[in-house]
């Protein structure tokens, strides 16, 4: 069975190599176990690549596959950083309040622990008690736990809700914004009990662990390297058989797929759930490489950036998804990071820090309207996949089917 | 002899616009039915009320041996009930090859977790190959059917109806767009289908349902007007004044 998987997916078996070829390339580059020709802040940077390549898997899942144009996995992929954040502020502050009182007279109490680490961590929001949601920060395997199971409830009841009552199309789009921007809105008060807009921080700092960040940022590039791979073999398996067919007729034609027999409603929540876990965890390895989250990570803009790199990548197919994020993002930082010489026009200086969103708006709306299959597309020339004539017809009457340029004969 | 389904005093209004108006039909298990009308007669209709589509204002639906009220029941639930619907616009699943278009049909079950981990078995392929071929399409298995021609579609979309092992067929208009030797193949499937279920087949072509040859229930304006041989109906003054006539 694997092995028809498996040639059914030359891709997969081509992606995991170029994905262990990276990383291979990049620990021994690095300064922990190689030469040190990249710095650790970029071994980070490509780290964090993984993660949103990972986090485009489960955008084009849900919406190359099955039509959903969902803004709000971003929402999903901070959850799960928050969820290991906590944890991860937990049990540093325990070690470094634990240090400074094992020197007192009278040992501490356990509550007296609890209280001076609740005093540090949420001094910063003029409290020092816990909120209910951090009643399992104690704990990794718990808080491990709330990775999976914070996103994929919310997802869960979220999308049965919205599901239930037929919303599709451009309203779905909206909802699920509104759900992000709640979300963030909610967060950024003090009394959600996760330090509003301070968010989470030193989560770079891995409790109990003496290596430092040359290390540790290649330990999570292998981390997030692996979590890629899995995803993306777990991704491609679960389009590959019946269940993507009925995925991809939901997307083309979701009333067909009705009087088939297959209930829409429960496909879909599946598909949401899943890749809203997907994005948890791909947050949860993300932030720890950035050292920092707050609610203005999950403000709706970011998601919308998702469905753009998906987009530009190519949609309806894994590895354009993963093109697209680490293409997009990689761009973006060089972009930003003011790397980029300003481009003088004489009149006026492009200063490139302020023109990088122009720049990325007018090539979403380039790609859009020029190349719908995205950098993906460049794939198509090295392999004999040919663009169908159509007429200009879509593949299916629902607002998220297929359009002409994105299919294969 | 009891009824596979029964529909019992239905009427439903859209906007102020009676399209069912007090409808009654039955049909039996084995039981080849042609329904004709003009346009608006609410053929369409008829159809989305036993598909589930859409809910009616008033009346029943029964259904089966047990008379299950289908008007409970979703879509999806109707669907595995037996009941299978062919659109008038031939709708397959044009990015996906012949086989998994008829994969996706074959009755098997139909919830996420089944499918996710299901694997086509021996009978599975068995079943696609001969279904393929019953519908002339032995040799387009892995084609996909977009690239199909419209006649080809509609054969395709019947293939998946017979798929599923439905007990009432609702077929609308599956001639049109046609070439004549289409259009006899199709009759033999039809008739063919018709030995073992319940087909109904709405049909604006005259010379199509001739030569289904069976009872014919005529619509006018959400209600029957008239119920018989296509003989007797066809002499039936009411059905020539809005019908024939025109």
């Amino acid at each position: 069975m694997r092995n028809t998987f498996i040639a059914r997916n030359p891709s997969v078996l081509v992606f995991l190599a170029i994905l262990a070829v990276f990383t291979i390339a990049v620990t021994l580059l690095s300064h922990a176990y190689g030469t040190g020709g990249l710095s650790t802040s970029f071994v980070k940077t490509l780290g964090k690549t993984l993660c949103l390549c990972l986090v485009a898997i489960a955008m084009d899942l849900v919406w190359g596959y099955c039509g959903i144009l969902s803004l709000g996995h971003f929402a999903f992929f901070a959850l799960g950083g928050y969820a290991i954040g906590m944890w991860l502020m937990y049990a540093r502050t325990e070690l470094i309040v634990t240090q400074s009182l094992a020197n007192a007279p009278i040992p501490p109490t356990e509550q007296e622990v609890v209280d001076a680490i609740g005093s540090q961590i949420f001094g910063v929001v003029g409290s020092s008690d816990f909120p209910a949601v951090w009643v399992f920060a104690h704990s990794f395997w718990l808080q491990a736990l709330m990775v999976i199971a914070a996103p994929g409830l919310l997802a869960l009841i979220f999308g049965w809700l919205a599901f239930r009552s037929r919303v599709t199309g451009v309203y779905l789009s909206i909802l699920t914004q509104a759900m992000t921007l709640a979300l963030s809105l909610y967060l950024f008060q003090n009394e959600s009990g996760l330090r509003g807009n301070n968010g989470l921080s030193g989560l770079q700092n891995l409790p109990g662990v003496q290596a430092g960040q040359d290390e540790i940022s290649v330990w999570f590039l292998w981390g997030s390297a692996l979590a890629l791979g899995l995803g993306y073999v777990l991704a491609a398996w679960v389009v590959s058989g019946k269940f993507g067919s009925v995925v991809r007729g939901i997307r083309d034609d979701e009333a067909r797929v009705r009087f088939l027999g297959y209930s829409v409603e429960g496909y879909k929540l599946f598909v949401f759930t899943l890749t809203a876990i997907i994005a948890g965890i791909a947050g949860a390895l993300y932030y720890p490489q950035a050292g920092i989250i707050n609610p203005g990570e999950m403000a709706p803009i970011a998601s919308i950036y998702l469905a753009v790199w998906v987009a530009i990548g190519g949609r309806g197919r894994l590895y354009g998804a993963v093109i697209g994020a680490a293409f997009v993002s990689l761009v973006s930082t060089w972009f930003t990071s003011g790397q980029v010489p300003p481009l003088n026009l004489g009149v006026y200086t492009v200063d490139w820090v302020d023109w990088w969103l122009v720049l990325l708006g007018v090539s979403f709306v380039l790609v859009t309207l020029f190349a719908p299959k995205g950098i993906g597309g460049l794939i198509d020339l090295i392999t004999d996949r040919v663009t169908p004539d159509r007429h200009g017809a879509d593949y299916g009457p629902d607002k998220g089917a297929l359009q002409e340029g994105e299919g294969r004969r | 002899m009891s009824a596979l389904l029964e529909v019992s005093g239905v009427s439903v209004t859209f906007d102020g616009f009676r399209a069912i108006n007090n409808l009654s039909f039955e049909i039996g298990p084995a039981e080849l039915r042609a329904i004709i009308g003009p346009n608006g007669a609410g053929k369409t209709t008829f159809m989305d009320i036993v598909t589930g589509k859409t809910k009616p204002d008033e009346g029943r639906v029964f259904w089966g041996e047990a008379s299950r009220n289908l008007l409970k029941l979703s879509e999806a639930r109707i669907a595995q009930e037996g009941i299978g619907r062919k659109f008038q616009r031939p709708t397959v699943f044009e990015d996906q090859t012949v086989r998994d278009n008829l994969m996706m049909a074959v009755k098997n079950k139909r919830s996420p977790f089944p499918v996710l981990f299901w694997k086509p078995k021996f009978r599975d392929n068995a079943r696609v190959e001969e279904l393929a071929s019953e519908i002339g399409l032995a040799d387009a298995l892995s084609r996909k059917s977009g690239e199909l021609s419209h006649g080809q579609k509609q054969w395709l979309e019947i293939g998946m109806l017979l798929a599923q092992e439905p007990r009432l067929l609702l077929v609308d208009e599956p001639a049109a767009g046609m070439t004549l030797a289409e259009r006899e193949h199709t009759t033999d499937l039809l008739k063919e289908a018709a030995k073992t279920r319940a087909v109904v087949v709405v049909e604006h072509d005259m010379e199509f349902v001739r030569r289904l040859d069976c009872k014919v229930t005529v619509l006018h304006e959400g209600s029957v007007l008239a119920e018989g041989t296509l003989d007797h109906v066809t002499k039936n003054q009411q059905v020539i004044d809005v019908y024939l006539g025109r």
